[in-house]
């Protein structure tokens, strides 16, 4: 696929959660297109809809109403929240996961998981349990866990929001470096300004729920170099003022 | 190398621990000299009461007229088959009911109606199901085990992380690799401590059946004494019954050790 493709076209999604108590309009008229190669972030107020969108994406939620037009065979790949390791399996076997349920266990896969676990320092830890590992190492495997069924799209869902300040921003530096080695398009999800303006090439920024699309901005940043030096730069404050502005602007006239 | 203050630690964990082991020692050697003091005097009446001594006497007299093996060995027998009889059997269900979630509510009321009910009183009519013989006292024994352990395996089951099933069906899972893949081995390592649960109601299910049915048995022993007005031997019987339960309590310990490794 060549880069800039527009590869996925979701038009005017809706999602409606029924509970018995009440519905609740999580998602409305929700439209973007994701190009070949992209980093898109989407931030929004907690609790607006962001994770329903990407449950949408990969097909655990179904929208209520809308469509998604893409290539049939298109890959997410979804990295969840918490890294979520079996504490019983080892390093190596936590990565395979996919693989097994999705039946890939062949000589190309399990060359492919070699080699990312080689690359980004976590080979000797092949044979180690969950629980002999940092935080941010346990979010490293969680990234090669998902990227060893060879998605085309990557969906983060707060991936660093359980890491303490620190390790975060650094665990950040290094996802968003394997996600561009690895050539990958990504929609990562977030509440943090700073992140999504460090990290993508557009923020789509959401109000409250139901969540409706307030603003979308290519971030251009002209010495574009990996996120913890982003932040340095004059445009990060300046997106960062503006989408603080939006999501800020929003809260004060919710209350 | 361990710092001063770090061996001292050490030394004091080992001290305590020898302590307890002491006390616990002591206590039991206590118990059986004051009841067989209290015996020779005769401070308690030894017909009711009967006397270490007494017992080891019948222990010995069971042992010559080879009966002694005999009777341990159908208890435990019936023990260890119903344990695995009701493991399989409450586990297996607990799995169709994770699986059905329709099933599991509709049979919630009806496990824990069953779960209350004193299992004594389905006695006779197992006894006209089952006959008077060991299919009896495993029945017993399953009814009193098998209903915990579907409670307890299907509450672990259904309590498993919502964010790693999550994770499992973002790669298309199906329920059975669920099951499989997560379900079981995170459940596998807590499954022991109902293992204990269920062993120890096993043991009462089967002594209760021997009470009710038996021709030999652990159960049948003291059955047997209180109606002959021998009580040396229901004392003997329940010293043995002591013994049989703590050896395994320490087998289930041992197996716990093994592999929660
Ligand atoms: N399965 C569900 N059933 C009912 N309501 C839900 C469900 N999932 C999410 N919601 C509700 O939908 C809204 C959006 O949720 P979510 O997409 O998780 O928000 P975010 O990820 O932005 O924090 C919340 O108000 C949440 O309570
Ligand atoms: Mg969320």
């Amino acid at each position: 696929m060549p880069k800039n493709e527009i590869i996925l076209k979701i038009k005017d999604i809706k999602k409606t959660y029924h509970t018995k108590k009440n519905e609740i309009l999580a998602v409305d008229n929700f439209s973007f297109n994701l190009k070949n190669g992209e980093f898109v972030a989407i931030v929004g107020p907690s609790g607006c809809g962001k994770s329903t969108i990407l449950s949408i994406l990969c097909g655990l939620e179904e929208a209520s109403s809308g469509t998604i037009e893409m290539d049939d065979n298109l890959k997410f790949g979804y990295m969840l929240q918490s890294d979520n390791l079996f504490e019983w399996r080892t390093i190596y076997k936590n990565c395979l996961l996919g693989l097994e349920i999705k039946s890939l266990k062949d000589k190309e896969h399990l060359d492919y998981v070699n080699k990312l676990l080689k690359t980004y320092g976590l080979e000797e830890f092949k044979n180690a349990y969950p629980s002999n590992l940092s935080g941010g190492m346990r979010q490293r495997v969680s990234l090669i866990r998902t990227l060893a069924t060879k998605p085309d799209v990557l969906l983060l869902d707060e991936p660093f929001s359980a890491l303490d300040q620190e390790t975060r921003l650094a665990v950040s530096d290094d996802v968003y470096k394997i996600i561009k080695r690895e050539n990958k398009s990504a929609i990562m999800v977030t509440h943090d300004i700073g992140e999504a303006v460090s990290m993508a090439d557009r923020v789509i920024v959401l109000s409250d729920r139901p969540s409706v699309i307030k603003n979308i901005y290519e971030i251009k940043i002209e010495d574009r170099k990996n996120p913890i030096e982003n932040r340095q730069t004059k445009e990060f404050a300046k997106y960062y003022n503006l989408i603080w502005k939006d999501i800020g602007y929003h809260v004060q006239s919710g209350t | 190398m361990y710092s001063l203050e770090h061996k001292k630690f050490l030394k004091k964990i080992k001290t305590t621990s020898i302590l307890v082991h002491t006390v616990q020692i002591v206590i039991i050697v206590a118990i059986i000299a004051v009841w067989q003091i209290a015996a020779d005097n005769e401070w308690i009446n030894t017909f009711i009461y009967s006397s270490p001594r007494a017992i080891l006497g019948t222990i010995g007299d069971l042992y010559q007229d080879g009966t002694l093996f005999h009777h341990i060995g159908v208890t435990f027998y019936e023990v260890i088959l119903s344990f695995i009889l009701g493991t399989i059997i409450g586990v297996v269900t607990a799995s169709i009911l994770w699986r059905f979630k329709f099933l599991s509510r509709v049979v919630d009321p009806y496990l824990t109606i069953l779960n209350s009910l004193p299992k004594v009183s389905l006695g006779p009519v197992i006894i006209i199901i089952a006959g008077a013989g060991v299919k009896s006292i495993i029945l017993m024994a399953l009814f009193i085990s098998v209903i915990v352990t579907v409670i307890n395996v299907h509450q672990a089951f259904i309590s498993t992380d919502s964010n790693k099933i999550k994770l499992l069906e973002s790669f298309k899972a199906t329920k059975s690799q669920i099951f499989f893949k997560l379900i079981w081995p995170s459940n596998f390592r807590n499954m022991v401590s109902t293992f204990k649960v269920n062993l120890g109601l096993v043991f009462i299910g089967v002594i209760m059946g021997e009470f009710l049915v038996s021709k030999a048995g652990v159960g049948y022993l003291i059955m047997y004494g209180s109606q002959v007005f021998n009580l040396n031997l229901v004392m003997t019987g329940i010293i043995i019954l002591a013994i049989m339960a703590s050896l395994m309590y320490y087998l289930i310990v041992f197996f716990e050790h093994k592999y929660q490794k």
